[in-house]
């Protein structure tokens, strides 16, 4: 049988083959440099190709098309979750640039690694099928576990690195069980022709097919550092360049909850009712204690940490509601959550220095006073993440709400909101630091660059029009998750 | 257009531009650089926000019940969230009472406020954006977006400008009145997937279940409590008041608490009416037991703005117990009790601070014997004190007797009681009063009030009077509204 490839297809995947190209080039272009040259070709890679990128993932919106056999699909979906990608990618790069030097990390590696990283999130969040969902995913990953370790001679990234490595190949092998456990008993990869199948009427639930299905969540619930699978979250955080930590927080915790959300919804929907008590579970557990926890820590990067940990505890609420016409919650919440998420780390990373991360909350104490700008700028993130209005977090804990409660689930509201009000404690509690206390040691000018100040400042734009303006961005999101319906 | 809503007549979006002139002023402000200007145009932006909200009040039908100036816009389509503003009879009132106080306010920091002018000039104005957007607001969403919106800079009010304290207050604050407006934003939530809009005036008087509204005033009745504060819910206030600057405090007691008691008024009533009268003898007790607890409280202070801050615990006790009525005597005591509150508490807090500015002590002792000293200040300092214990012919009177008489009407033990906390009233401000005109012989070299403090004082001194002996165009505003809620509850518990 001769396969045949249609010549048509491969435009529809420009976006992930420029990813990989200019991650080449990147890595190329390295051979070829001097140390301490000032050269920026290798810089610029990564935002060219997003760009680039960026510009033909718009062209496939409203392309809904399945290409490949059926392994790679293109649509709305996918789309949206590209672009968050690529843009996450644009602002890490941006916020990367005087700190990679700063902490003396190999660039074209970095670089390279991270656009492998985005092109794995591409792949993960545009296939309905469980072996391209399952090669994004380790694209992903292992860029990620290097990435992780990239501070050389750095003890804590390279145990961070390590940790990472060993419990993710552990989950990794939990997702593929489950897959094979799915595949087992119903003889398909594809989740839509599994939605067929369980929808036919001639399908019986099996143990063995339930199995695969709670080993899924948990593979997915580790990606996406859900209690009780989080336990590598505060360490591998904390450990990792801040960069990347930024990265992790919001690029895999992006795509992790895509996938999650197109296999949970397209696939083992009629299943998602029994369930919802697990994934009620999951979201209160995940809220509670990642907020709790948060409140002990005196280290500013392991307070966000954990404070995504309870981010993450919201989305499940939305994943527990378990309406398919809702779901564009999550879109919208993960949207909100990333630029808010990359500024505060933004912020930590600039008032580091080389040798001292400075990221304990001590050293934001009077840091109103000294460098007012960026305390403001950091309040505004605090703010947001507590849900304050008019911020983008308030608007994405309000759906959220909404959507609780529309799917009667009441309990599970009251629970949010009194935890949004004890995240409110910890986020002040920086902010408290920054405007009222006394600097305890001079912890020097901060490191800003052209590219750490456009990614604070696009993340502080787009946090207020988010708040102030939903309306654009929730029909985008609502139209990307039509696939559901 | 709609039945509840008259469109603004006028070429301009009046509401809007009273609402959005301070943050208006903030942009200005914000590349300014000299104090003095900052001030100034400060000073400016708020009289210019009064100039507009007078033009309101003269242009403000008083023989409607529909809500009027109204504005219009889609804001979200999808969960039909519309910009929607309007006012009545109660919110012109307490829309007014906020510009008067801000400009108010900015003079009043003139000098006490040394550090970080600029910020803390805008803070005042985007409270006052936030606090007038809260009256305005007809839209649930946008309510809680004003709502939510005067956390931060109260907050910032007490945290920056605060006294030794400031930390613990101002945490207190957030939490508490976070910890309540969580609540509001479910119950909101609920209302709209029942109704499909987050428009408050079709929210009203609908027939939800009983179940339904029994949840809701429980949602609604913890955010509103902790705002006014009502008893036990009150515990922030002496911390917050205390440690806040002049102006934080005068913010509070003048404003910030009235968005309780106009939660209870506006929501509370008319949305869930049925809840409303099972909960009343709950919202009664609780009041009483405000009043009374306040009252000996306050007998017990030396410090004379934790006085002033525990009184307000007893005033505000008068005003839920006023609503909690359900009768026409009673909501107009208790819009009027709000006003009063508003002009008498904040100016208390206003001399409270001039002689602390002076004497750097708030003990009432170290403050005793002022009145050889200080003359003009006293007559104002009695003025405000006798007003706060509702003297005849001062505003308080007025509104107590209305809350009075809607309360013996309703149940004689709830008035006997009430009754019983406007003695010890008179009692703890007569003592203050006391100590502070006579408590001391010794001379001192404290200066009496200048021209500035003077003319901020007076114009809140004439309200006192001009309610006390003259209420009549007051009510004439606010009379058709309350007459309106009254008539629509009466038909509702029938």
């Amino acid at each position: 049988m001769v396969v045949q490839i249609p010549e048509m297809d491969f435009g529809w995947i420009v976006p992930e083959i420029a990813m990989t190209v200019f991650a080449a080039v990147a890595l190329l272009l390295t051979l070829f440099r001097k140390k301490n040259s000032t050269w920026l070709f290798v810089e610029a890679m990564p935002l060219v190709g997003a760009i680039v990128a960026l510009y033909f993932t718009f062209q496939t919106w409203n392309g809904n098309i399945d290409i490949f056999n059926n392994l790679y699909t293109i649509d709305n979906f996918g789309v949206f979750f590209k672009g968050l990608s690529l843009v996450i990618l644009i602002l890490v790069t941006l916020l990367s640039y005087r700190y990679i030097d700063r902490e003396d990390m190999a660039r074209g590696e970095y670089y390279s690694l991270l656009m492998f990283g985005t092109l794995g999130m591409m792949i993960m969040v545009s296939s309905n099928n469980f072996i391209t969902i399952f090669i994004g995913l380790e694209v992903m990953s292992i860029s990620i576990y290097i990435l992780a370790g990239l501070m050389g001679g750095n003890a804590k990234s390279v145990e961070a690195s390590l940790k990472y490595f060993l419990l993710g190949a552990f989950a990794t092998a939990f997702l593929l069980y489950g897959i094979a456990l799915i595949y087992g008993t119903t003889g398909m990869l594809d989740i839509r022709e599994i939605a067929g199948y369980v929808n036919s009427g001639n399908f019986m639930v099996t143990p063995t097919f339930m199995a695969g299905l709670a080993l899924l969540i948990v593979g997915f619930g580790f990606k996406t550092a859900s209690v009780p699978f989080h336990m590598w979250t505060p360490d591998v955080y904390e450990g990792a360049p801040t960069s990347i930590t930024a990265y992790m927080a919001t690029g895999v915790k992006a795509a992790a909850f895509a996938a999650f959300l197109r296999v949970l919804f397209t696939a083992f929907h009629p299943f998602l009712s029994g369930w919802t008590y697990m994934l009620w579970i999951l979201a209160v557990a995940t809220m509670t204690l990642g907020n709790i926890t948060a409140l002990k820590q005196d280290d500013v990067k392991r307070m966000l940490a954990y404070s995504s940990i309870a981010h993450a505890g919201y989305i499940l609420i939305a994943l527990t509601v378990g309406d398919r016409t809702l779901s564009s919650t999550v879109l919208y919440y993960l949207l909100v959550y990333s630029f808010m998420t990359i500024g505060a780390f933004a912020v930590v990373i600039i008032l580091g220095r080389q040798g001292s991360p400075n990221t304990g909350i001590e050293s934001y104490a009077g840091l109103a006073g000294r460098h007012p700008v960026i305390a403001a700028v950091m309040a505004v993130f605090l703010f947001s993440m507590a849900g304050i209005p008019p911020l983008a977090g308030f608007m994405g804990k309000f759906y959220v709400l909404t959507d609780a409660i529309r799917g009667g689930y009441y309990w599970l509201a009251i629970i949010g909101v009194l935890n949004s009000v004890v995240a409110a404690y910890y986020y002040l509690r920086v902010v408290m630091y920054m405007y009222f206390k006394e600097p305890e040691a001079e912890i020097g000018a901060p490191d800003v660059s052209i590219g750490s100040t456009l990614a604070i400042a696009i993340s502080v734009v787009v946090v207020f029009y988010l708040g102030i303006f939903p309306r654009l961005f929730l029909m985008i999101a609502h139209t990307s998750s039509a696939i559901f319906m | 257009m709609l039945p509840y809503l008259t469109m603004n007549p006028f070429g301009f979006p009046v509401l809007s531009t009273t609402i959005f002139m301070p943050l208006f002023g903030v942009l200005f402000i914000l590349f300014m650089s000299n104090e003095k200007a900052i001030k100034v145009a400060a000073m400016i932006t708020a009289l210019l926000t009064l100039a507009v909200s007078a033009f309101l009040f003269v242009n403000f039908d008083p023989t409607t019940t529909i809500f009027q100036f109204g504005e219009r816009i889609s804001w979200v389509s999808s969960f039909n969230i519309n910009y929607m503003l309007g006012i009545d009879g109660i919110s012109i009132m307490l829309i007014l009472l906020t510009t008067i106080i801000s400009p108010i306010a900015v003079l009043s920091s003139w000098k006490a406020i040394q550090t970080r002018v600029k910020e803390f000039m805008i803070s005042i104005l985007i409270m006052e954006t936030a606090m007038i957007g809260v009256f305005c607001s007809l839209d649930f969403i946008l309510f809680y977006f004003f709502w939510e919106a005067m956390l931060i800079p109260m907050y910032l009010l007490i945290a920056i400008w605060g006294g030794p304290n400031k930390d613990y207050a101002s945490l207190k604050f957030f939490i508490y009145t976070l910890f309540g407006s969580v609540f509001l934003l479910v119950a909101i939530i609920a209302i709209y997937l029942v109704n499909g809009t987050f428009s408050i005036p079709e929210a009203m008087f609908k027939d939800y279940t009983f179940q339904f509204q029994f949840w809701v005033f429980l949602a609604f009745g913890i955010a509103f409590a902790i705002k006014v504060p009502m008893f036990p819910f009150h515990t922030w206030l002496p911390a917050a008041h205390t440690e806040a600057p002049t102006v934080g405090s005068v913010f509070l007691a003048s404003i910030l608490l009235k968005m309780g008691t106009y939660g209870f008024m506006r929501f509370c009533l008319p949305i869930v009416p049925q809840a409303s009268f099972y909960f009343a003898p709950l919202m009664i007790v609780l009041s009483i037991i405000g009043i009374i607890y306040g009252g000996f409280v306050c007998l017990s202070q030396t410090d004379m703005k934790k006085l002033v801050a525990y009184s307000s615990v007893a005033h505000m006790g008068f005003v839920i117990l006023g609503i909690f009525t359900f009768s026409i005597y009673g909501f107009v005591g208790a819009l009027f009790q709000m006003l009063n509150h508003g002009i008498t508490t904040g100016g208390l807090f206003l001399l409270v601070g001039m002689v602390y500015e002076r004497t750097h002590s708030r003990q009432i002792y170290d403050n005793a014997g002022l009145g050889k000293i200080m003359p003009i200040y006293m007559f104002f300092f009695g003025l405000f004190a006798v007003s706060s214990f509702a003297f005849p012919g001062t505003n308080s009177f007025v509104g107590e007797l209305y809350v009075l008489i809607g309360a013996f009407a309703v149940n004689k033990t709830a008035g006997f009681f009430a009754v019983v906390g406007a003695v010890v009233a008179a009692a703890y401000m007569l003592k203050l009063l006391k100590q502070v005109a006579w408590g001391r012989e010794d001379k001192r070299d404290i200066k009496d009030m200048n021209l500035r403090e003077i003319i901020y004082m007076v114009p809140l001194a004439i309200f006192v009077l001009w309610v006390g002996l003259f209420p009549r165009p007051f009510v004439n505003v606010m009379e058709y509204t309350l007459v309106n809620l009254a008539t629509q509850l009466d038909k509702v518990s029938h």
